[in-house]
């Protein structure tokens, strides 16, 4: 059991009183479950006409490729772009200049805690409206790069100074410059570190694509609309597009998950605070 | 920026709405999450099992589906928290769209605050609860006592992190009928969209200074609390 940190082996009487919590909570589920399947059925949410738009072909191609395809194509430039915005603003933070460190710090700092949304309305109104040349769908990868990019930043400052301080010192002794120390010693060992928190960061960018709606982006979030307004069922598009992120999600989460029992075995995952830390560099726990 | 200016109360009406939103949600995420860790780390199997699939599901979902069900999906199925309009605190109408961002924040956020709790119960060294039981504690004594203080400790980190991606999560509201600090910003731009730079440098300011309380209250209380290990 997971949580046996907190518990003794229980005893006979509290085996018994925890099959009545169990029996108790079960029934409380199961009338949740079937006040809600009872609400849909009474408002008629479960008829098949509102249902059908999802199981004829021409709707599934219109959700998979103008929603699904374009949340992802739009996720998936982000997160290219966003990890290189995180490195070598990450790197650019560790600079040992002061004149390169300030700027980065700044611009990682600001785009940490600034909304994503206020970013796109931004960058729709000042790169898309009206005869703009971009489109709302590059607005929203533009401002998802600067989000998600800033956090990166900081999980690679984190995964870097994570790195045990004896392998620069071993590097420096043996005569690499820093340029060498952090291409060849501390990247190499730092990615292996922050991989996970990468992957996570992209559950996160996927799900901020679907922001774009405000700014009238492509995507899954965008396709819902057309089909409630015209078949009224506003209910079931709502669930099937929500099942269909979980779906996307998941599988993402699977893979970090794989990932990192591959390359970093059980240890816990990186701990990357919102906001810049105000304890001392090195010492940051490093959860 | 002279648009923020000419427009000053405005400005402070939609941050005081986006404070709002952040508080009442903060508060209520705080406690349904905690609940629902309490679920997650206790001893009944079930209560373990359904905490886990709400944390998975609304983790996965994006806080603006959520909102779509609740502004959109709910009002179909008859819920549309209209007869809170009706309610008078202290001299304010509360709107229905009000409610409605709350509650899908909290249903959200809850989610993210649960693991946060969760990971900090966890951070607590087994040997602690087990020195617990062995000098006699029992279960509730040694919660009390031994390892929640600890897991508190733990915890104002990550809480920390959730409660100000909460402050940012605010601005999904915009979307949904709330004049809040986007939503203000959206139309002012409409309107000067000469000064759009100014504006929106105006409005992060105003996003950055509630974040850095919130953070620089966290580092307060965890300096107060810190103990020499």
């Amino acid at each position: 059991m997971s949580a046996s940190i907190l518990f003794d082996a229980p005893g006979p009487k509290t085996v018994a009183r925890h099959r009545v919590y169990s029996v108790i909570s079960l029934l409380a589920l199961s009338g949740l479950v079937a006040f809600a399947v009872w609400t849909l059925y009474d408002r008629g949410q479960l008829e098949y006409e509102l249902w059908e738009p999802f199981v004829s072909p021409a709707y599934i191609e219109y959700i998979l490729i103008d929603g699904l395809l374009e949340t992802l194509k739009m996720a998936f430039f982000s997160i290219i772009f966003a990890v290189v915005f995180g490195l070598v603003f990450g790197v650019a933070k560790l600079s040992d200049h002061a004149v390169v460190r300030w700027p980065a710090w700044l611009v990682v700092e600001f785009f940490r805690a600034v909304p994503v949304l206020l970013l796109m309305v931004f960058a729709f109104f000042l790169l898309s409206i009206g005869s703009g040349p971009l489109s709302s769908f590059w607005c929203v990868v533009i401002s998802l790069t600067l989000y998600n990019g800033s956090v990166l930043a900081e999980v690679f400052r984190a995964g870097i100074n994570a790195v045990p301080i004896g392998q620069s010192e071993a590097a420096y002794a043996i005569g690499m410059r820093k340029s060498q120390v952090m291409a060849s010693v501390l990247l190499p060992q730092a990615v292996k570190i922050m991989l996970p928190a990468i992957i996570s960061q992209m559950v996160v960018a996927l799900k901020d694509t679907s922001l774009g709606y405000y700014i009238l982006a492509p995507g899954l979030t965008a396709v819902g609309k057309p089909i409630y307004l015209e078949f009224r069922n506003q209910v079931p598009t709502a669930i099937v597009i929500t099942a269909l992120y979980v779906a996307v999600n998941l599988v993402l989460t699977l893979i970090a998950t794989m990932v990192q029992k591959r390359l970093v075995g059980e240890k816990k995952e990186l701990f990357v605070p919102m906001v810049g830390e105000v304890r001392s560099e090195r010492n940051a726990p490093i959860a | 920026m002279e648009a923020v200016l000419s427009s000053f109360d405005e400005y402070l009406k939609a941050f005081a709405l986006t404070i709002g939103l952040f508080l009442v949600s903060g508060l209520l995420s705080l406690i349904w999450g905690t609940i629902l860790a309490v679920f997650r780390v206790g001893p009944v199997a079930i209560l373990n099992k359904a905490a886990a699939v709400y944390v998975t599901l609304f983790r996965n979902t994006p806080l603006l589906m959520i909102f779509i069900f609740m502004a959109i999906a709910m009002p179909v199925l008859g819920y549309n928290f209209t007869f809170v309009e009706d309610w008078e605190i202290a001299g304010y109408n509360v709107s229905a769209f009000f409610v409605r961002s709350t509650i899908a924040l909290t249903l959200y956020t809850s989610a993210f605050v649960c693991e946060a709790v969760r990971s900090g119960v966890n951070a607590v060294p087994l040997g602690q609860a087990e020195a617990g039981r062995a000098i006699g504690l029992t279960f509730a004594q040694s919660m009390k006592l031994v390892v929640l203080p600890q897991a508190m400790r733990a915890v104002i980190p990550p809480m920390t992190s959730v409660q100000i991606a909460l402050v940012k999560n605010t601005s999904v509201a915009a979307a949904f009928g709330m004049a809040e600090a986007v939503a203000t910003m959206r139309a002012l731009t409409n309107n000067n969209a000469d000064q759009r730079t100014g504006i929106f440098l105006a409005f992060a300011i105003g996003y950055i200074i509630i974040v850095e309380v919130v953070s620089l209250s966290s580092h307060a209380i965890e300096r107060k609390v810190k103990v020499a290990r």
